[in-house]
């Protein structure tokens, strides 16, 4: 008796998540996979395929679009690391009390505005008529407009900046766990800053960068808006290539097939990186 | 007394009739076409109330194909549009004329959108506003801009921007000489004018600033100088030129692009009484005028043009000699599946180096 009422009582619990998981993940994906198998043969004419996936692999715009995104998005990864380690440990390591509340907090500012108005933001700092250019030109560095806007290195400070937060915060976690002893006992033992720092803290954070890097690589991948407004006229995207066959083409077919891809190749992708990191994902996620 | 309660249950009457008859409306639009005004008249003639979503041609079939024509009761796409939407996705229901006021529309341009739009012997769409794609230029700084194929000159390199969307294959092509109309309907004829233009757009390419996507972006491009010289819409250009008078629409010697934006209605839309309210309402000539004045673009409402401010009628005929009006290009109903060949020269335009 009491044993079917915590059961229930579990159901009952579990509820929202399953239903969750079943009507707005499983289920969505489901339709999405027999959309996508599904070719144009004529009007209101469809028959079951693998013709959409074929099409990925053997029309090179598609893969390559694919590749370039995935390639752009590890760069940023590693860029917003390199920016984030440094903050993380200052915050976690080198600050107390009321100090490291408000570096955090300052952090976190910039993500209280949406995405949209941050990226117009960047747009007035880096277009031809924008604050840089006219900056560079009154200090006298340049004698004409520069243009900052519509190429790969904007689209990258866009991500980095997005996205930096998301690295920032499971490393301060992460590094507020570990002892300073630790660190003092690695400099009394004779290490130098470069030893303590390879021996002992970036281990310890290891599941904090795994977990920054899984985060950060999953949100530049599914960026939509920074590549198109950053990017301009070469700025192709993976997501903004999916937005195109799903409301320009009118090809759901092409765009299902093609959203499939980017979940496997995204799961492969994080699989891949805990295996070189040699992390599992309960230790980076499960803390 | 005896008449204040004779008003009030009158009143309470009148209220309680609009009342039953009173429906939302979910209309479906192009961002000016319904102004606040406009709708805030509706309202208080009809007792409808209004929801306005604004959207474009892709998006609003993109939304009425999810939901198989339901969600709006009223859409508003291109005339060229309709016919291979229905044939494809059926979405849309046919339009009953008897309970359209059609002597409110000129009578050529609802002949013409009829006969466009005819999908299986019923109509689908009325005309309602119509304008051109053409070329908005700073002519002080690319004065020398004249036809599209001109934005590839060496003289403005940099400093020019266009959609990446089939108006754009379709302006390129009657500049080269070409006539993509008329091959709408031979498929491989029409892949050999896309191959030519796509050609000429990869080598534009490295003359292009960016590759505009919405109004305002272009209009914020040409205003700040970054850009002298662009492919856009006709209203962009005449609003533009209200601040800077260097700045107008062009119609290109090749001829504008005439597009017809329409009345439809979804084929699951629920409010029909207030669809054809709202249709009957905003062709009356000044509410036309209205609509003209705050979307920059003329409507098929007879004497609609009555009521329009002077000076967009000033730069309406600065940019449109009887000539140029003559040389429109109207687009024709697109075939079925003659965007999936265009979708397919648009990316590989975009992947070019």
């Amino acid at each position: 008796m009491s044993r079917d009422a915590s059961r229930l009582g579990l159901l009952l619990l579990l509820a929202p998540l399953l239903l969750w998981l079943f009507l707005l993940i499983i289920l969505p994906h489901i339709g999405l996979f027999v959309v996508s198998v599904s070719e144009k043969v004529g009007v209101r004419e469809y028959e079951i395929g693998f013709g959409n996936y074929a099409a990925f692999f053997t029309e090179p715009l598609y893969w390559r679009t694919f590749a370039r995104t995935a390639i752009m998005s590890m760069l940023a990864t590693a860029l917003t690391l390199i920016l984030g380690f440094p903050i993380a440990y200052y915050i976690a390591k080198l600050t107390k009390g009321r100090t490291k509340t408000t570096l955090f907090l300052m952090c976190m500012i910039p993500f209280w505005v949406s995405e949209l108005v941050r990226t117009y933001g960047w747009m007035i700092l880096l277009r031809e008529t924008g604050v840089f250019s006219n900056f560079l030109q009154y200090v006298g560095l340049t004698s004409g407009p520069i243009e900052f806007l519509y190429n790969d290195a904007a689209i990258m400070v866009g991500l980095v900046y997005t996205s930096i937060l998301f690295m920032v915060v499971p490393l301060v976690t992460t590094l507020d766990s570990l002892d300073d002893s630790l660190i003092e006992a690695g400099y009394d033992l004779g290490g130098t800053s470069l030893s303590v720092m390879r021996e002992i803290v970036i281990p310890h954070a290891m599941p904090g960068i795994v977990s920054g890097c899984i985060v950060v690589f999953m949100l530049s991948l599914g960026n939509y808006l920074t590549p198109i407004l950053l990017g301009g006229k070469d700025s192709l995207w993976f997501t903004g290539m999916i937005y195109t066959q799903f409301i320009t083409r009118f090809n759901w077919e092409l765009g299902s097939a093609f959203g499939f891809l980017l979940l496997a190749l995204s799961s492969a992708m994080v699989f891949f990186g805990l295996k070189l990191s040699r992390q599992s994902l309960s230790n980076t996620m499960g803390r | 007394m005896h008449i204040k309660a004779v008003s009030t249950v009158a009143f309470a009457l009148s209220f309680a009739v609009s009342g039953a008859q009173a429906e939302t409306l979910r209309l479906l639009t192009w961002g000016g076409y319904a102004p606040e005004d406009v709708i805030a008249k509706f309202e208080e003639e009809t007792g409808h109330t209004v929801e306005v979503t604004t959207s474009n041609n892709e998006e609003m079939i993109a939304k009425l194909r999810a939901t198989n024509g339901g969600g709006f009761d009223l859409a508003q796409p291109s005339q060229d549009r309709i016919t291979s939407a229905q044939e494809e996705f059926g979405i849309y229901k046919p339009i009953d004329m008897s309970r359209v006021q059609s002597d409110l529309f000129i009578p050529s341009m609802l002949e013409a959108t009829a006969g466009n739009t005819t999908y299986e012997g019923e109509v689908y769409g009325l005309p309602h506003v119509w304008g051109t794609s053409g070329l908005v230029v700073n002519t002080a700084a690319a004065g020398d801009v004249k036809d599209y194929t001109d934005l590839c000159d060496a003289s403005v390199s940099g400093k020019v921007s266009y959609r990446l969307k089939r108006p754009t294959l379709i302006g390129f092509a009657y500049s080269m000489g070409l006539d993509p109309f008329s091959a709408y309907s031979d498929t491989d004829a029409y892949q050999g004018i896309l191959d030519q233009v796509e050609a000429k757009l990869t080598e534009c390419k490295p003359n292009v600033k960016t590759y505009w996507e919405g109004g305002d972006e272009i209009k914020n491009l040409l205003r700040s100088g970054e850009v002298v010289a662009s492919m856009a819409w006709d209203t962009g250009g005449w609003q533009l030129n209200a601040d800077n008078p260097d700045i107008t629409f062009v119609a290109p010697e090749s001829g504008a692009l005439g597009w017809i934006d329409t009345f439809a209605l979804p084929a699951r839309g629920r409010a029909d009484d207030a669809a054809y309210d709202w249709i009957n309402f905003v062709m009356r000539p000044d509410i036309a005028a209205m609509i003209t004045n705050t979307a920059g673009n003329f409507t098929a409402a007879v004497d609609g043009d009555a009521g329009v401010s002077a000076d967009l009628k000033a730069r309406y005929q600065g940019s449109f000699d009887q000539e140029a009006i003559d040389n429109i290009k109207w687009y024709p109903p697109v075939p079925a599946g003659l965007e999936a060949l265009e979708g397919a020269t648009l990316d590989r335009v975009n992947a070019a180096n």
